[in-house]
């Protein structure tokens, strides 16, 4: 089993944005890697291990389209438990959401992989389609915003609790096939590989790295490519033309007491 | 003439009332482009729900249908097939609705295989291919132009009026797909039941955050949720905690609400928060830590127990409807 898992670096959402004519200004951001994306590694590496075990069932591949030279949170996600490394060679700001999409597509098949586990959205763009439309245009089943997953290894099949609006959705998908997660994935029991004991409770969110991991991380190969290896075209067809800062709300007003609250509501506001 | 496609959802016959706002951003396209706008049912009988929708017509110029019996239950597969069947046969060049998870799931196959873009959970059309969409939890709008003969677009149900019926239209039913669910099955949607309106579609909405502490202190919150007629919700770190199901977290990754009324109850006000809800008319925050970021957002901040003032909140509206 070979699992490809997509992950990003982003500009720190904590950080305040600076704006500037026609687009968002970067260049002193300190970027991070995308929270989404940590889960999905961490998903990968709870289905590929076995707790109390050294067995692997599965190869965890990480994938980041980035500029060769910035590949820092490849190395941390190495140092996390990843196996090996793969590197597109591009600035992911100059591709439209088609070509990135076709890049992971090609680099799956290229490694004939059995599942793609990627974050449900970057925090930054907020784009959330590029799971699907890998599965789409390798013609794979997919499962998405997935708070909990059982892999049936018998069944090569994955079995997925998925967040829709109005409740969990209980979604078989068989392999090969495309995982997208959401926050709950990586609560304690929300990834269950058949192989760990059922009974164990993981900490909470994404692992750290060890010392041991982040000295190996150096040792794990990282293949770097370039688009045009994969036979990808790329194309251009979202451009940001403006960026600017939402409307400000007005200053609110303290209020004393429930009371004072309640007129307020009635009188002043009229929602009561 | 080009043609603007509305992918619609139904239940029970009936048109889903989150569909409607993605059906006035795709109204106001056909505006900028001169097309016509098409309403579009899926399912595998979906003939007397496009009956009942065509009565209502929604300023549309007709509905259309298709029908096969791998669309019901709704799968991405199934569905991403049959709208790229529908675009090849109506010629549609502009295809969306409300960004709902159910288009969120289907819409970005489709665009996929048609090599098209997708301009995900836009607030504004600005011109024909100008959209506003919000990134960064709604920090910051950005003004997307995109260029491709055919186009996708999921529109933020908060941010366009709800469509208004109009005079009736015919419905047309398109010729049948072929639809492939890859081998997936879906078992079911374990819903969250509730009597309470929709947290995407009611006025007033309760909040409960963390400092609620466990579930059964949400009971409180229950009571003048119901009080008010009003949706229950919660911030992320309440549901994490399992104090109440997932569905309720407003959010950056849960729903994005806009009520007249959000009351938020010992929630701090973390950025993915105050992007699913900033948007609502009048904000109150009730919260003890009177440095919480959420009262930077409110228009009346409370600093105080919710042990002490919920209950006491519930009396003085009850006192007042007396």
């Amino acid at each position: 089993m070979k699992i490809l898992v997509t992950v990003k670096r982003i500009p720190d959402p904590d950080e305040s944005l600076k704006f500037a004519a026609g687009g968002l200004d970067y260049s002193a951001s300190k970027w991070v890697p995308n929270a989404f994306d940590e889960y999905a590694v961490e998903t990968a590496l709870r289905l590929a291990e076995v707790v109390g075990g050294t067995q692997r069932l599965a190869e965890v591949i990480v994938l980041s389209i980035c500029p060769e030279n910035q590949r820092q949170h490849v190395t941390q996600f190495l140092a996390m438990g990843a196996d090996r490394g793969i590197i597109v060679d591009a600035d992911p700001d100059k591709l439209d959401t088609i070509a990135v999409s076709k890049l992971i597509a090609a680099v799956f098949k290229k490694e004939a992989c059995d599942l793609l586990v990627a974050g449900k959205l970057t925090q930054d763009n907020e784009g959330n389609q590029v799971p699907q439309r890998v599965a789409a245009l390798l013609g794979l089943p997919q499962a998405c915003f997935a708070a909990a997953v059982e892999w049936d290894q018998t069944g090569r099949a994955l079995n997925v609790s998925r967040e829709v609006d109005d409740g969990v959705e209980t979604k078989r998908i068989p392999l090969p096939g495309v995982l997208s997660v959401d926050l709950r994935i990586v609560l304690a029991r929300s990834v269950r590989n058949g192989s760990t004991p059922a009974t164990h409770a993981y900490n909470e969110g994404s692992r750290l790295a060890s010392l041991k991991g982040i000295t190996m991380a150096k040792r794990k190969p990282v293949a770097v490519l370039k688009p045009a290896d994969l036979g990808v075209t790329i194309t251009a067809t979202e451009q940001t033309v403006a960026v600017t800062a939402p409307p400000k709300r007005k200053a609110g007003q303290r209020v004393k007491s429930v009371e004072e609250l309640v007129e307020k509501l009635a009188k002043e506001a009229k929602v009561l | 003439m080009s043609k603007v496609l509305v992918i619609l959802e139904v239940a029970a016959g009936k048109l889903r009332p989150h569909c409607l706002p993605g059906i006035t951003a795709a109204a106001q396209l056909a505006a900028k482009i001169g097309g016509e706008l098409h309403l579009l049912v899926l399912g595998a009988d979906p003939n007397p729900a496009a009956q009942t929708i065509a009565q209502a017509g929604y300023g549309a110029a007709s509905v259309l249908t298709l029908a096969a019996p791998g669309l019901e239950p709704f799968t991405a597969e199934a569905w991403g097939d049959a709208i790229v069947h529908a675009v090849k046969v109506t010629g549609a060049t502009i295809i969306g609705g409300s960004a709902s998870s159910t288009l969120r799931d289907a819409l970005p196959r489709a665009a996929a295989v048609l090599d098209a873009p997708l301009a995900s959970d836009i607030v504004q059309v600005k011109s024909a291919n100008v959209f506003t969409r919000p990134v960064s939890a709604g920090r910051a709008l950005l003004d997307v132009q995109v260029n491709a003969p055919i186009m996708f677009f999921t529109a933020r149900g908060t941010e366009f009026e709800p469509a208004q019926p109009g005079a009736p239209v015919g419905v047309s039913p398109l010729p049948a797909p072929q639809v492939d669910a890859r081998g997936v099955q879906v078992k079911g949607v374990q819903k969250t039941e509730s009597s309470r309106p929709a947290l995407t579609e009611a006025k007033i909405v309760v909040s409960g955050g963390r400092g609620m502490r466990e579930g059964a202190n949400f009971k409180v919150l229950e009571q003048l949720t119901d009080l008010l007629g009003g949706a229950l919700g919660a911030s992320r770190a309440a549901t994490d905690a399992g104090m109440v199901p997932a569905d309720l977290q407003v959010g950056q990754t849960g729903k994005i609400v806009a009520p007249d009324l959000y009351i938020a109850v010992a929630v701090s006000g973390a950025i993915q928060h105050l992007a699913g809800m900033k948007g609502s008319k009048v904000i109150v925050a009730i919260n003890k830590d009177e440095d919480a970021p959420i009262f930077q957002v409110a228009d009346y901040s409370l600093a105080a127990k919710w042990e002490d003032t919920i209950p006491r909140l519930i009396e003085l509206i009850k006192a007042r409807r007396a």
